[in-house]
C-alpha cells in the first residue's frame, strides 16, 4: 500500500468507502476473534509438583473430585485436568502435548496412541456401559432402544469418531435399530447437554453420565444383550514421583469410590 | 539520511514479520496437501454435502444481511438520536462475542425450550435447532454486524447534502435511499458483503452449538474439516481446507480492484 497524504475531498463528490475508524474497528475485532478461536494450553513450564492429566469427557465428574481429594491430602501438588473426546486426547498426545497421565474411554481408543510414549502398564481405571438419556419430562416418550427409530424423535448421538459414538453404533446395530439422528456431537458431554437443554428427545451416552447428571436427565436402560461395556485404561506418560503417586491414589479404594459414586463399575 | 534508513527498517522488519506470520500457515497447507490424491479426498461422502451446504447457507446469509442490514446501516448513519451510539454498540456485540457464546445465546432464544423458540414450537410444532435454518441463524448472527459496520461507515462518509438535494428535487426518503444513497455506497456494500460472507463461511462455534452437526443438513465445511481431522483423516481435512481457501481467494480477488479499496 502506498503511504501518502490523505486525499482531500471536494464538496459534493462521493466519499471513499470505509472510513478509517470503522475499518480499524473491524480489523481489531477480526484479530481478537482469531486469537480467541486459537485457544490452547496456557502457562509456560509447569512447576515442580504439577500433574497434567488429559481424560475422556465421561470422566469429568469423578476425576475432578479425585483430583480435589488428592490436592487437599497432598499439599503442594497441583492436578491440572483437561477433558475431551478420547480421540482428541490421543491425537493431542501423539502431537506432543505436555501430559503426565491420560485416561481413555475404552481400550480401542488407545489403539492409535503412540506406544513409545507409554511408561509402565496400562491398568484398568473403571468400566462403563451405555444408557439412553432423555429430558426429565421425557417429551418423546422413549422407553426402549427400539423407540429411537421413530421419525418424529430428535435423537443426538456422539460422532462416530469418538468412543461413545462407536459404541452407540454397535448397540443400535445389535438391536437392529436405525435411530432418527439429527446431530452427531463432538463428545459425550456435548451430546448429554443437548438432552439436558431439552433440545433433543434422546441420546445414547454412558451410564456414568446419566448418574452424574442426577435429576437433570432421565435414564432408559439398554438391554444387556445389545449393550456394550468399555474398559477405561489409565496410561502414564512420565516417570516423575508425583504422577506415580497420583496414579496410585486414583486406583486406590478412595479413588474407586468416587468412580462408583458416579456410575462407573470398578473391581 | 541514516536516521531515515533506520526508521524505515524499524517499520519494514515488523511489517514483513507480520506478512510471514500470515502467509506461512497458508503456504503450509499447499506444501502438506497430498496433491495426487486430492480428487479421492474431495470425493469423500462428507466433503461434497458440506461444501454444498456451506454455499447454500452463506448465500442465504448474505441475502438476509443485505435485506435488513442496509436499512439498519442507513438508520445508524443518519440518526442523530441520543440513543443511536448505544444502538450501534449493541449491534456490535456479536462481533466481540466468542462464537460459542453466540451459539448458547441462540439456543436460549430460539431453542425448542428457548424464550422465543418455545412459543414457535408450541404454536407451529417447529423446532429450529438441528436444521439448516439454524445454520443460517448462526451465520446471520455473526456476520450481520460486519456488514452493518462496513456499510454504515461508508454511508457516514457520504455528504448528507446529497439527501437534501434529492429531497429538494422532490424525491421521497425511500427513493433517495434507493437511487442516491445505495448506488453511491455500492463499494461499501460490496466490501461489507465480502466481509460478512467470509465470516459466515468460516462460522464454526455458533453453528456446532446451535445447529449441531449432521452431514448434508447442518455440517458446514468448517465443521466437516474439524470432523475429518478428528476421525484420523488429516489429508481429507487439508484438501477441504484448500478448497475453502481457494473459494475465499477467488471471491475476494473478483471483488478487489473494482469494489474493494
Amino acid at each position: 500500500m502506498r503511504l501518502g497524504p490523505d486525499r482531500v475531498r471536494a464538496p459534493l463528490t462521493p466519499a471513499r468507502p470505509a472510513p478509517r475508524a470503522s475499518a480499524l474497528a473491524i480489523a481489531t475485532v477480526v484479530g481478537v476473534a482469531g486469537c480467541s478461536a486459537a485457544g490452547g494450553t496456557s502457562g509456560s513450564e509447569p512447576p515442580r509438583h504439577t500433574v497434567v492429566m488429559l481424560a475422556a469427557s465421561s470422566l469429568t465428574e469423578p476425576m475432578t473430585a479425585i483430583a480435589k481429594d488428592f490436592e487437599s491430602s497432598h499439599p503442594g501438588t497441583d492436578i491440572q485436568l483437561s477433558f475431551s473426546a478420547s480421540s482428541t486426547v490421543v491425537s493431542q498426545v501423539n502431537q506432543g502435548a505436555p501430559a503426565n497421565l491420560i485416561a481413555l474411554a475404552g481400550r480401542d481408543a488407545a489403539e492409535p496412541l503412540n506406544k513409545s510414549r507409554i511408561v509402565g502398564g496400562t491398568p484398568s481405571l473403571a468400566r462403563n456401559t451405555l444408557e439412553i438419556a432423555t429430558p426429565p419430562s421425557n417429551p418423546g416418550k422413549v422407553d426402549a432402544i427400539t423407540d429411537l427409530s421413530r421419525p418424529n424423535l430428535n435423537v443426538v448421538l456422539c460422532a462416530a469418531t469418538v468412543p461413545c459414538g462407536k459404541e452407540a453404533a454397535k448397540a443400535l446395530s445389535a438391536a437392529h435399530v436405525v435411530a432418527h439422528v439429527v446431530s452427531y456431537e463432538i463428545n459425550v458431554k456435548a451430546t448429554l447437554t443437548k438432552v439436558q437443554l431439552g433440545e433433543a428427545d434422546a441420546s445414547i451416552v454412558y451410564h456414568s453420565d446419566v448418574v452424574s447428571a442426577g435429576d437433570r436427565v432421565r435414564g432408559v436402560p439398554i438391554p444387556a444383550s445389545v449393550n456394550q461395556t468399555l474398559d477405561y485404561p489409565l496410561i502414564r506418560l512420565t516417570d516423575d514421583p508425583t504422577t506415580v503417586q497420583f496414579m496410585a491414589y486414583v486406583l486406590s479404594d478412595k479413588g474407586r469410590k468416587r468412580l462408583r459414586d458416579n456410575g462407573f463399575l470398578t473391581q | 539520511m541514516r536516521n531515515v534508513r533506520w526508521a524505515r527498517a524499524g517499520l519494514v522488519i515488523p511489517a514483513w514479520a507480520a506478512i510471514a506470520f500470515l502467509v506461512v500457515p497458508l503456504a503450509a497447507l499447499l506444501v502438506k496437501v497430498d496433491w495426487a490424491r486430492i480428487p479421492t479426498h474431495l470425493g469423500s461422502p462428507i466433503v461434497i454435502p458440506a461444501l454444498r451446504l456451506s454455499l447454500l447457507t452463506t448465500t442465504s446469509t448474505l441475502f438476509i444481511c443485505m435485506l435488513v442490514g442496509t436499512p439498519l446501516a442507513w438508520m445508524l448513519a443518519r440518526s442523530t438520536h441520543r440513543a443511536t451510539p448505544w444502538l450501534r454498540a449493541l449491534v456490535t456485540v456479536p462481533l466481540v462475542l466468542p462464537p460459542v457464546v453466540g451459539g448458547v445465546a441462540l439456543l436460549m432464544a430460539y431453542g425448542r425450550e428457548g424464550v422465543v423458540g418455545a412459543l414457535v414450537f408450541h404454536v407451529w410444532g417447529w423446532s429450529i435447532p438441528f436444521t439448516t435454518v439454524a445454520v443460517v441463524f448462526a451465520e446471520v448472527f455473526v456476520a450481520l454486524p460486519f456488514y452493518v459496520l462496513a456499510v454504515e461507515g461508508s454511508m457516514r462518509g457520504l455528504d448528507p447534502r446529497f439527501d437534501g438535494l434529492a429531497a429538494t428535487l422532490g424525491a421521497s426518503p425511500w427513493r433517495t435511499f434507493r437511487t442516491v444513497v445505495v448506488p453511491m455506497v455500492a463499494p461499501g456494500i460490496a466490501s461489507g458483503a465480502a466481509l460478512a460472507w467470509a465470516r459466515a463461511l468460516g462460522e464454526f462455534g455458533a453453528t456446532i452449538t446451535f445447529a449441531g452437526s449432521f452431514s448434508g443438513r447442518t455440517q458446514t465445511a468448517p465443521l466437516a474439516v474439524y470432523f475429518l481431522l478428528e476421525s484420523g483423516d488429516p489429508q481429507g481435512a487439508i484438501a477441504l481446507s484448500l478448497v475453502m481457501l481457494l473459494i475465499s481467494v477467488v471471491i475476494l480477488g473478483a471483488l478487489r480492484g473494482r469494489w474493494l479499496p
